[in-house]
């Protein structure tokens, strides 16, 4: 097969730099470089930004995916089109354009200065704002995709049954678009806990507020290049796990 | 050498093939030799070497210098594994320390100083007016991550004052440190005096005294035997240089 060579130069390209990653780290003392502060200031905080992020993004983008679904509006398919910007915006645009929004001197950041002296860059919330300002677009494609394959006849008969909005989203759309919201909030999951050009611009870097795991690896490989490696492994096999329980189960 | 050779090879398919072999006496330029000369430098050298290059391009006719910035580690790294280079200039005598035995070409020079400098918006908003200001409850410090040169900078100030003021970014170079002063982010920064010059209007800079201040010398070497390479060296050494260097905030060894 012609194909095979292509297709495993591909794996290949993937896969040896993870195995890479397991080759060097010093596993004689991984238990040393796992305890050094770096790793696990960086690992709690990544578990607790990207917990709050998922809360919000299930808050905010449950519903906007079903009106994207829902709607026949003209002006959806530009909004569809907005919301994914960050998508492909390079990362560090996304955290130069929150600073300019919430930064002390931002649009809004200014104002909130002002009137309540709550200064947002620097601290714990600006991760969490990075973290959802990349991963809502990817919960929102992926839930607005199976939410857009209902049939709409199941609301209808729901709606004649005398089931206002929020009961049919709640009791009919919902439970049917499960794979699809445990696939966005995988994907979703996955790109906060990865996030770093958003949140080294906008949130800085210190450890146990706003550095987290990826900027604890940047960080540490200056240093502590073990303890690098070791936090890295950690991201990896986590990520690896989430992506593959979800697969066996939800994702086909 | 080999790494001249390369950009020579590059000349000559699109030149003559005269025109690099001609190129071996440079100090008379002359209109028909194409010469490059690769110059690494460290990222807080960015204006003033630009300006260096200029002079250089302008007294060497045919000789055009390439000049790439980066973190003096950085540097010293890509000229082990080979990248081609003539000269390099880095921030901090520490950072020449890896610099491999075979590269050691030139004779090394001090060229010249940088120290440190506070940071604050132009309009000064939480009134820093010394070091002493810096632990003040409140106002937001932004300094260098202690792996780059600015941050170890940072850090014996802390150390020689005896102080350990709250930070609310470990920025990762000089130059981010200095964008979050420049912002109104941070109420103070903690840069070289060389970059609160070449902000401008943007910041302004708060003297940190002599007896407290922390020093950086700059070397500067050839690593290749080109003669233009050791011709470069010397124009950084000479009046001219100098100026340009003593312009910029930073300050004659």
């Amino acid at each position: 097969m012609p194909l095979l060579v292509p297709a495993w130069l591909g794996v290949a390209f993937i896969v040896l730099p993870l195995v890479a990653l397991f080759i060097r780290a010093d596993w004689a003392n991984i238990t040393t470089h796992l305890a050094a502060p770096v790793v696990g200031q960086a690992l709690r905080l990544s578990a607790i930004t990207t917990s709050i992020t998922m809360v919000v993004v299930w808050a905010v983008g449950t519903p906007l995916a079903w009106l994207l679904a829902r709607s026949d509006h003209p002006l959806t398919a530009w909004g569809r089109a907005l919301i994914t910007v960050p998508l492909v915006l390079p990362p560090v645009v996304g955290g130069v354009a929150l600073l300019m929004t919430w930064g002390r001197r931002g649009v809004l950041g200014g104002w909130l200065d002002e009137t309540f002296g709550i200064t947002l860059p620097f601290t714990t919330a600006a991760v969490v704002m990075a973290e959802i300002f990349v991963a809502l677009p990817f919960y929102v494609i992926a839930v607005e995709g199976s939410m857009r394959s209902l049939d709409r006849r199941y609301d209808e008969i729901a709606a004649t049954l005398g089931a206002g909005p929020v009961r049919t989203f709640s009791t009919v759309a919902l439970p049917m678009v499960l794979p699809g919201i445990a696939a966005g909030s995988a994907l979703a999951w996955a790109r906060a806990l990865g996030e770093f050009g958003a949140t080294i611009t906008f949130a800085g870097n210190f450890p146990g507020r706003t550095q987290t795991a990826p900027l604890g690896v940047y960080s540490a490989l200056e240093s502590d290049p073990q303890a690098a490696i070791a936090l890295s492994l950690v991201m990896l096999v986590v990520s690896v796990l989430v992506l593959g329980l979800l697969r066996s189960r939800w994702l086909r | 050498m080999s790494r001249r050779s390369a950009p020579c090879a590059a000349v000559a398919l699109t030149l003559t093939l005269a025109a690099c072999s001609s190129g071996t006496d440079p100090a008379k330029g002359g209109g028909t030799v194409e010469q490059t000369l690769t110059v690494l430098a460290a990222a807080s050298l960015t204006e003033v070497f630009g300006l260096m290059a200029e002079d250089f391009e302008a007294d060497h006719p045919g000789v055009s210098v390439e000049q790439s910035f980066a973190a003096s580690s950085t540097i010293v790294q890509q000229v082990n594994e080979g990248a081609p280079a003539d000269v390099i200039a880095l921030a901090g005598m520490s950072s020449l320390e890896p610099l491999a035995e075979e590269h050691r070409v030139g004779e090394v020079h001090e060229f010249t100083t940088n120290s440190l400098q506070l940071a604050v918006p132009p309009d000064n908003p939480a009134g820093i007016t010394g070091v002493e200001d810096l632990t003040q409850d409140g106002i937001r410090l932004v300094v260098c991550a202690e792996q780059v040169p600015c941050g170890t900078a940072s850090a014996s100030l802390f150390q020689a004052q005896g102080i350990s003021p709250a930070i609310a970014s470990l920025e990762y170079d000089v130059r981010a440190t200095l964008t979050k002063v420049e912002l109104g982010e941070a109420d103070v920064g903690i840069v070289y005096r060389s970059d609160v010059t070449e902000a401008g209007d943007r910041v302004r800079g708060v003297e940190i005294p002599d007896d407290v201040n922390v020093v950086n010398s700059y070397p500067i070497l050839a690593v290749s035997d080109s003669p233009l390479a050791q011709a470069f060296v010397e124009e950084v050494l000479s009046e001219r240089g100098q100026q340009h260097l003593t312009d910029a905030g930073f300050v004659a060894p």
